[in-house]
């Protein structure tokens, strides 16, 4: 425990572990270091490799122009950290202030960072999933073998999931001239994360580059040879694919198991942390030595009616490690809260796309520059009267405009006048999200907890 | 080398694509793409794009990097 008088010795001699050695963790050690920190700092990891980016591996790496191992993250920085690589964390004793691991050692702290990330939603049929030409797309191991697999010229590629990583893998499919389906549940791609509205332009983006988009269905079985081979795929509406590869892009599970009865608030949906990266005990008491980052963590945002929100960025990521770290080693009015505007990108069929806000958050949809017929354009997203975000394709130059209207809660429909206002941006249109009660693979951003405003509550207590 | 160019701040000026055109590609109109493990022969074409970028969005780190023996790969720690 560091009470506030201590905070100086903390900074000295105090002992930090980093529970996972991605993004989130590599940034938020070197935010240690830079603002003093100058006692242990032990980085646990369950991958063997330092930490890399992985952006770039449903892009470049996919397309063959880089290779997954060349991947590694670039430093800001010494850190000079005690690395535990290879070895996932299993446990959580928060009396004793210990990690144990799977090997069954344990890691003492005085403070801990959680930032586990998430992994690749697997196919739900084991056996089904274990056949050979079935892969998911998340680590650099993931990545070298689906990548060798296109190499190998494959006859036909289905892409299971149209959420950003399926749009980009089928993207690069396309681009080495390989077939390609792609099977989505929804009536569009990317329609969890944009809408339907915008949904339709990847649609459309995805057949003028032959893409076999087929919406609105599901895959009921993945068929493989006597050999343990992948020959066939299933849809719900009784067609039968010949395919030699599946790619599952069923989007993201966040890891939390290993925090199972450790007292913290951590659950499928991530560990609810305060607006400080400070996790919260499953008493809704906010901790004082455990704090959280990047894809793993949830925590509520001033700017959206103070929603919790789980964000699967990279962008958030580096930030949210950085006022984690800042507050490690900072106690009362000293420390900082995560204000990050939520921020992505994507490349697919040659297409730059950039959001910020919180597009699920929106009702309505106003094209402000542009045309959507022709894949160049920027949108902003209305809820109730204000700017809650916007995306553009092919527009990112305007992103960072856009970022301010939501950040000072600019009024919608917008009352500024963009360059290239085309006549069918005058008038908002429904931004068409599916019913999130619905499940979906798709959105990167996930809204829980509700507004201080609001009346409804459902209290739903854990399995015994 | 490890490059990361970090693009949300990336606008696409491109100017990267002309200094060091072996490493940063434009693909499409503005999406970026580089390669992230650039050999060391291109250091001097990457630090002239990476000092060029009006929006300073790319970070290097010449050599191999990890600077910090990873002595305890495999989970063998203290």
């Amino acid at each position: 425990m560091v009470t506030e008088g201590s905070v100086a010795e903390f900074n000295r001699n105090g002992r930090v572990v980093v529970v996972g050695a991605s993004l989130a963790g590599l940034r938020a050690a070197e935010a240690l270091r830079d603002e003093g920190f100058a006692g242990t700092l032990i980085m646990i990891g369950d991958e063997r490799l330092q930490p890399y980016d992985r952006p770039p591996l449903s892009k470049q790496v996919l397309l063959g122009r880089t290779s997954a191992d060349r991947t590694l993250l670039p430093r800001r920085r010494a850190i000079n950290a005690e690395w535990r690589l290879g070895v996932p964390a299993a446990g959580l004793d928060l009396s004793r202030h210990r990690v144990r691991l799977a090997d069954g050692r344990e890691v003492g702290f005085d403070r801990l960072l959680i930032a586990t990330g998430a992994r690749a939603r697997p196919w739900p049929r084991e056996a089904e999933a274990e056949l050979d030409g079935v892969f998911v797309l998340r680590s650099v191991g993931d990545a070298a073998k689906l990548e060798r697999r296109l190499a190998a010229k494959p006859h036909r590629v289905l892409v299971v999931g149209a959420g950003f990583t399926g749009c980009e893998v089928a993207s690069a499919c396309r681009a080495r001239g390989i077939e390609v389906t792609v099977a989505e549940r929804g009536p569009a791609p990317l329609v969890g994360a944009l809408g339907g509205v915008v949904g339709a332009v990847a649609a459309e983006l995805q057949r003028k580059n032959g893409v076999d988009l087929r919406c609105n269905i599901t895959v009921t079985e993945l068929e493989g040879d006597l050999g343990g081979r992948l020959k066939r795929a299933h849809l719900s509406d009784g067609t039968v694919l010949d395919v030699d590869v599946a790619v599952i892009a069923l989007g993201a599970l966040r890891n939390t198991e290993w925090l199972t009865g450790s007292g913290l608030a951590a659950g499928p949906r991530g560990i609810a942390c305060d607006a400080g990266c400070r996790a919260f005990d499953v008493h809704g008491i906010v901790t004082d030595d455990v704090f959280v980052a990047g894809d793993v963590a949830r925590a509520p945002h001033p700017l959206f009616g103070y929603q919790f929100l789980s964000l699967e960025h990279w962008g958030n990521a580096v930030s949210q490690a950085e006022t984690a770290a800042h507050n490690m080693v900072r106690s009362g009015l000293d420390r900082r809260p995560h204000l990050w505007v939520p921020a992505f990108w994507s490349a697919q069929f040659g297409v730059n796309i950039k959001s910020v806000g919180v597009p699920p958050m929106g009702e309505e949809l106003l094209v402000t520059q542009g045309a959507l017929a022709e894949h160049r354009f920027a949108a902003v997203y209305g809820y109730q009267g204000r700017v809650i975000a916007a995306v553009t394709f092919d527009h990112g130059r305007w992103i960072d405009f856009y970022s301010r209207q939501i950040e000072s809660a600019a009024p919608f429909p917008p009352e500024f006048v963009g360059v290239d206002r085309r006549a069918d941006g005058m008038r908002p249109v429904p931004a068409d999200f599916p019913d999130p009660a619905l499940p979906t693979h798709g959105p990167t951003v996930t809204v829980s907890g509700y507004a201080p405003n609001e009346r409804r509550l459902t209290f739903t207590p854990a399995r015994t | 080398m490890r490059i990361v160019v970090d693009l949300n701040r990336c606008q696409g000026y491109a100017q990267c694509a002309f200094l060091a055109p072996d490493v940063f590609v434009l693909h499409g109109q503005e999406a970026l793409m580089y390669d992230p493990g650039a050999d060391e022969a291109l250091a001097e074409q990457v630090a002239r794009a990476a000092a060029a970028c009006p929006v300073q969005a790319i970070l290097v780190e010449r050599g191999e990097g990890a600077r910090e023996p990873v002595g305890a790969v495999g989970g063998h720690g203290h």
